[in-house]
């Protein structure tokens, strides 16, 4: 690219129309500074690369080169757009292609290769015809064609980066931007990576490409480099510049001739005394170990033997088995076949014992973060049941060996990536184990902590005989093994001292010689990925695309979040189960068990009387159907007592000479002594206790003839409406299908977006043209439609199998049904929105449904009898609107006209809830 | 054992320090047992209350307007004065439970001795009022009418008189009850979430693989995981009964709060270890959400707390007699409402222990396998 524009020099003074400029600009993330005072300024149309250790900042940088990180500070002008203009960055973003950090981080596990890159497609507003051109070409050139159909998640590393460039590539965009895209894939596919972005090139010369990596070697193949330290920048040229300015051969060399004069100190060169077997035998054998997950079998009849005190490296891509094959010796996972010894012993999942001698590190990063270093390391010592003071002693001595002092008290979250894997490494070394099992204990790290780190290797396996079984992806990190083992496909492919393979093959490099291995592995097997033998001239066929603007652009949209959704949604079987089986559950079981008919009332009697009279009256209660007795009290505390036991409901207390005074009219008085624990209840006991009292009053008279009683002055004629028989199940019935359809819509949607925004495919609404009121239509329309399947089963039971006829308009109904699950799902959106954590989002969503739906709604008591909070509540939350209409439908039998003004509310609520949520989601990361 | 007992305390404290982080967790437990409580204790009344009445009167008389005078606060709200078609309406719309129809000439046909018919229309949807509301209002009806006759009806005087006193709660308070039971659904909701959740976090962050390769068993995460959880709950719970429930609102705890602490803790270790279950068998967040929801929503429905268990069809009374849920309830009321001990409460408490030992059972058992599947 000679054509580029000059090297470095004064920001121009108006926006640089061309390239990428950047002046002044300042990041922060809490009180931590990733950016201090960046100015660079790139020519377009080149390739540039960001090089740097980890948590320089290189990822900030790129963000907000893109537009999809908020600009805090100073200014970013990126093809002529200023990053600071809403407008004009929203429009930018159809221009550019971002892709994250992370194997396939954009990518959606379920969705199939061509379903990914559709969604993309869709995103940027592409037509069906240039949607269909596109991804057939991208699939060609990048060798995917044969499988379009296989899920991401069952791709390997370096497919699923092939399949995050398509998606990238798919709008055609000016602007390229690659985050540590080759970062954990295997040698062969970095090396059909960059042979792919390069030919991508040739054909729309116009594009400018920004990557950033870790490793140096490919740096030297962009025409720009931008070499970062600390969140500062070291040097902006043209490679070359830069390799003659420091008089180096290779970047790596050039890099650290550009470090400061103090940190260039630890960067000499790393010397590893030969290895010399100890004898007593091999430390870890591996015989024909195979692991099946169902069909998939993911590690293949692997034998290997490692003495003690080598280090023995696993070398493959992501997904080889590596990780597998390491749990398996661990005890993690079962055997399928095979066996597994360490020292001897055949590995068992709960041999506590050798776990002692273990030491083991996973990938990702496994200590907690809401604990600090100190915290991490103290507890992993006193796991290790070494006494509390032991394990103080072993923590300082570790917090000094692995140069962790500075950081003792902070927490691992913010630390860069280098500092943390050095932090497993220490937890893993703390209890002297005997064998390291490291999984990739490097990846993502810096060469200079890179060097640090296996500095500990080498001092712990010649120095303290620790055997070592490292995997890794750095051909320089394998290179420095005792022995390796490359491994493809849950197979090991050859095993031997590094020099002896790299002769074995007859090749350049350890790379070559693996690379080779791998070509021999995959010329039989139907997965291999031919690369640049793409016929189909990428990008000039379609030319550039007109995306769909207006109207019809913003529901296409729309529609590409709500398909996607909508494919995974369908997936996810169980997640569908619960969805429309949790609310069947529900109404089953509370349409059978919620009721207020007073079943039986027990009761005791405490006689003290024993006489006609009194007996009679007892009587009177033995023969209500709803009276039953108890074992009679003896006195009064006795009948205190039943009551308190729970034996009985009331108590009635018949005085001594209660028939004397009866007789001779003395009006005497006897005892009700209710259990009033539940005041529904006890008003209830009381209302028919008095009742069977006053008939039988009343029969007394008319017997005696005494007195005779006056006829009632006037007729009292209560007539219950809409409920005649006054049955439980035919008031309770709607009221648990706006239960249900409260509780389980908003669970649905309540981790949409927070979901994403840990799992972090939130990035691709950030860096894509579409708005956050197209995705969040998009998310909720798949679950509405769930939901509503969920609506019409329960619908249909209530009819059928719970026998509660629907006297309404099944219209209305529904028609109030469909605005309540928008209101629902949006309410879910909504949580989601505001929380920050997944955990909090569920707990959100159930205390937010459960208590207004269950108190305030008019499940059980009337929402115009609430006062106060809870009839505010009630107002305001959507429940108790659709619980007047589904009563009103199905009990009361009124029509649509009534519920004008409940449609209305709950209409109304539902663009609340997206309304909120909509203001609470920033379309950028901060 | 003594080993296990340092395992599980060093892994309970752990748990401590991680709950600390989380100030928004931390933040809805405090809601939930402060807020929530008081929210519902305040907002529901169990009984009839506060009932919205209306009166379509066509008489116009002294009378009517007595009747309609009679009706009054805590039971009903004041009556209002409609027309028949704005009567229906309102009934349909859900905002009127009672419409008493005065119909013309009403007071002079009484007095007449014509025995005139006072209609009162009942929405019988609204069950926790309908049907004690008529009784309510037959009985104040009559009682209005009977000092309006001009010669007192001489009624007979009947031969005995009751004299009815509600134990446990003399004033049929609602808060006493919807106070204490709201509680109960908050420890129900919250343990199996806290519980369930925190599985599932460790899970996806791979810090349960990191524990299982140092010499600490699943047992000991597990339990360490119930305990650690279970204990906030508890505390929680328990301060917001004595704070929030018997100093704020005043209700009285009649029963031994030594006997009930131990119950509870009883049943937040059960729910606690039934999330943790339900973690083992959901395979992400996601579903966990959706597979807690009917749990505790079926658990909170049939458990008592909503409707009298004793009102429920007898066959499903012996059949949720198993439930936790439901034996913590009718404990709950026995213990703090009838301050009932030990003697009455074993078999509750019986029911509950041995459903905490099932579901840690069911929870350890698969906890490996839902590792193994996981890798």
């Amino acid at each position: 690219m000679s054509d580029a524009p000059p090297t470095t020099g004064v920001p121009p003074a108006a926006p640089y129309e061309a390239g990428i400029w950047v002046a002044g600009v300042r990041h922060r993330y809490g009180r931590a500074e990733a950016l201090h005072d960046v100015s660079i300024d790139l020519p377009a149309g080149a390739t540039i690369g960001v090089i740097g250790p980890d948590g320089v900042g290189k990822s900030t940088l790129l963000g907000l080169i893109a537009g999809v990180r908020r600009l805090q500070a100073g200014r970013v002008v990126t093809l002529g757009c200023d990053m600071a203009d809403r407008r004009a960055r929203e429009a930018f973003l159809g221009r550019v292609a971002f892709m994250p950090q992370g194997l396939g981080k954009n990518l959606y596990p379920t969705l199939s290769v061509r379903e990914n890159i559709d969604f993309f497609a869709r995103l940027f507003g592409l037509d069906a015809v240039t949607r269909q051109a596109r991804i057939a070409q991208l699939l060609d050139a990048t060798g995917l064609a044969p499988f379009p159909d296989r899920p991401a998640a069952q791709l390997s590393g370096g497919m699923k980066q092939k399949v995050s460039l398509c998606c990238a590539l798919v709008h055609d965009p000016d602007l390229l931007i690659l985050d540590e895209p080759t970062t954990g894939v295997d040698p062969l596919s970095r090396r059909q990576f960059w042979t792919l972005v390069d030919q991508l090139r040739a054909r729309r010369p116009g594009m400018s490409v920004i990557v950033s990596t870790a490793y140096m070697e490919e740096a030297e193949r962009f025409d720009w480099l931008v070499a970062m330290k600390d969140g500062r920048v070291l040097a902006c040229d043209r490679t070359q510049a830069i390799l003659r300015r420091t008089g180096r051969a290779t970047l790596e060399e050039a890099y650290v001739s550009l470090l400061p004069e103090a940190e260039r100190a630890g960067a000499s060169a790393l010397s590893i005394p030969p290895y010399r077997d100890p004898g007593g035998g091999p430390a870890i054998e591996a015989d024909g170990l195979t692991k099946r997950f169902g069909r998939f079998v993911a590690v293949d009849h692997v034998s290997f033997h490692i003495g003690r005190g080598e280090i023995f490296g696993f070398l493959g891509s992501n997904g080889c088995g590596k990780s597998t094959t390491m749990k398996m010796l661990t005890g993690l996972l079962d055997v399928s076949e095979g066996s597994a010894r360490v020292f001897g012993r055949p590995v068992r999942a709960g041999d506590l014992e050798s776990r002692m001698r273990i030491g083991y590190m996973s990938q990702a990063f496994s200590l907690y973060e809401e604990l600090t270093v100190r915290q991490n390391l103290l507890l992993q010592a006193r796991l290790f049941r070494f006494s509390a003071g032991e394990a103080e002693r072993r923590v300082l001595a570790a917090l000094a060996d692995f140069a962790l002092e500075g950081v003792a008290d902070l927490r691992p979250g913010g630390l860069p990536l280098g500092i943390r894997q050095r932090l497993q490494l220490a937890a893993a070394c703390i209890n002297d184990p005997s064998i390291l099992i490291l999984d990739e204990p490097t990846s993502g790290v810096d060469p200079a902590a890179r060097e640090m780190f296996w500095k500990h290797l080498v001092a712990l396996s010649r120095g303290k005989r620790v055997t070592i079984f490292v995997s890794t992806h750095f051909m320089n990190e394998a290179a420095r093994c005792d022995r390796i083992s490359f491994m493809h496909r849950g197979r090991v492919l050859a095993v031997g001292a590094p020099e002896a393979l790299v002769q074995a093959r007859h090749a350049a490099t350890l790379e070559d010689a693996f690379v080779a291995c791998l070509e021999e592995a995959m010329a039989g097997d139907k997965d291999s990925v031919p690369v640049g033998e793409a016929s189909a001239p990428v990008m000039a066929a379609a030319g550039r695309h007109v995306p769909a603007t207006g109207i019809g652009g913003w529901v296409a949209r729309a529609y590409a979040f709500a398909r996607r959704e909508a494919v995974e949604l369908l997936r996810d079987r169980l997640r569908l189960l619960f969805a429309v089986g949790g609310p069947v559950v529900l109404l089953l079981i509370a349409a059978f068990s919620i009721s207020f008919d007073v079943n039986t009332i027990r009761f005791t009697v405490c006689d003290h009387d024993h006489t006609q009279a009194s007996r009679e009256l007892v009587e009177q209660f033995q023969g209500s159907p709803y009276f039953v007795q108890q074992a009679s009290s003896p006195d009064r505390d006795a009948l205190e007592a039943r009551l308190r036991r729970g034996e009985a409901d009331i108590g009635i207390d018949i005085p001594a000479a209660f028939g004397r005074d009866v007789a001779a009219g003395r009006d005497p008085a006897v005892g009700l002594a209710i259990d009033g624990a539940v005041p529904f209840l006890g008003a209830n006991i009381r209302a028919y206790a008095e009742g069977v009292v006053m008939q039988y009053e009343q029969a007394m008279m008319r017997e005696k003839g005494v007195i005779r009683l006056d006829p009632s002055p006037v007729q009292i004629l209560p007539r219950f409406v809409y409920n005649q028989e006054f049955r439980s199940v035919y008031a309770i019935t709607p009221g648990i299908i706006m239960l249900a359809l409260i509780l389980i819509p908003t669970m649905l949607t309540a981790l949409g977006v927070v979901r994403e925004k840990e799992i972090g495919s939130i990035m691709n609404l950030y860096a894509s043209p579409a708005t956050v009121g197209q995705y969040l239509l998009g998310k909720q329309m798949p679950y509405v439609l769930v939901a509503l399947v969920a609506y019409a089963a329960l619908v249909l039971l209530s009819v059928t199998c719970l026998g509660v006829p629907l006297k309404g308009s099944l219209l209305a109904l529904s028609m109030g049904a469909l605005l309540y699950l928008f209101a629902a799902t949006g309410l879910g959106l909504l949580v989601s929105a505001f929380t920050t954590s997944q955990v909090a989002a569920i707990f959100g969503a159930a205390l937010i449904c459960l208590i207004p739906g269950v108190n305030f709604s008019g499940l059980l008591y009337p929402v115009s009898t609430l006062s106060g909070l809870g009839y505010g509540i009630g107002m305001v939350f959507p429940a108790g609107w659709f619980q007047i209409i589904s009563l009103g439908s199905f009990t009361k039998g009124v029509g649509a006209a009534t519920f004008t003004t409940a449609g209305l509310v709950l209409a109304a609520s539902a663009m609340g809830c997206m309304l909120g949520a909509r203001l609470l989601i920033r379309k950028q990361e901060p | 054992m003594r080993r296990w007992g340092i395992t599980v305390w060093l892994l309970c404290r752990k748990e401590a320090l991680s709950l600390r982080r989380d100030g928004v967790l931390l933040g809805l437990i405090v809601f939930a047992f402060t807020a929530a409580i008081l929210i519902v204790a305040y907002g529901v009344k169990a009984e009839v209350s506060h009932a919205t009445i209306a009166f379509i009167d066509e008489d116009g008389s002294t009378l009517s307007r007595q009747l309609r005078e009679g009706v009054q606060e805590p039971y009903f709200q004041a009556p209002v004065l409609v027309d028949r078609r704005t009567a229906r309406e309102r009934l349909d719309r859900g905002t009127l439970i009672f419409v008493v129809d005065v119909p013309p000439r009403f007071e002079a046909d009484l007095l007449a001795g014509r025995v005139p018919s006072l209609d009162i229309q009942v929405d019988a949807t609204a069950m926790t009022q309908a049907g004690l509301g008529v009784v309510y209002l037959q009985d104040i009806f009559l009682h209005r009418i009977a000092d309006a006759m001009p010669r007192p009806v001489a009624g007979p005087a009947p031969p005995f008189h009751l004299v009815p006193r509600i134990r446990f709660n003399p004033n049929s308070e609602s808060a006493w009850f919807t106070s204490v039971m709201q509680i109960v659904t908050d420890v129900t909701v919250l343990s199996i979430i806290l519980v369930g959740a925190a599985v599932i976090r460790e899970r996806e962050h791979g810090t349960i693989e990191h524990l299982l390769v140092l010499p600490v068993s699943a047992g000991e995460i597990a339990v360490a995981k119930i305990i650690a959880n279970a204990l906030v709950i508890f505390v929680a719970a328990l301060l917001s009964l004595l704070l929030v429930v018997h100093v704020w609102l005043g209700v009285p705890l009649a029963g031994s709060p030594g006997l009930f602490a131990v119950c509870l803790f009883a049943y937040v270790i059960a729910v606690s270890a039934l999330g943790m279950m339900l973690a083992t068998i959901a395979p992400a967040m996601p579903q966990f959400g959706l597979l807690a929801v009917p749990v505790y929503a079926v658990a909170y429905l049939l458990s008592g707390a909503a409707t009298p268990v004793a009102n429920m069809p007898t066959l499903l009374q012996k059949a949720i007699s198993v439930l936790p849920t439901t034996q913590f309830v009718s404990l709950t009321q026995s213990i703090l409402y009838r301050g009932a001990g030990l003697e009455t409460v074993w078999l509750p408490l019986l029911v509950i222990l041995i459903s905490a030992a099932l579901f840690l059972l069911v929870a350890l058992v698969r906890f490996r396998s839902m590792l193994a599947r996981q890798g």
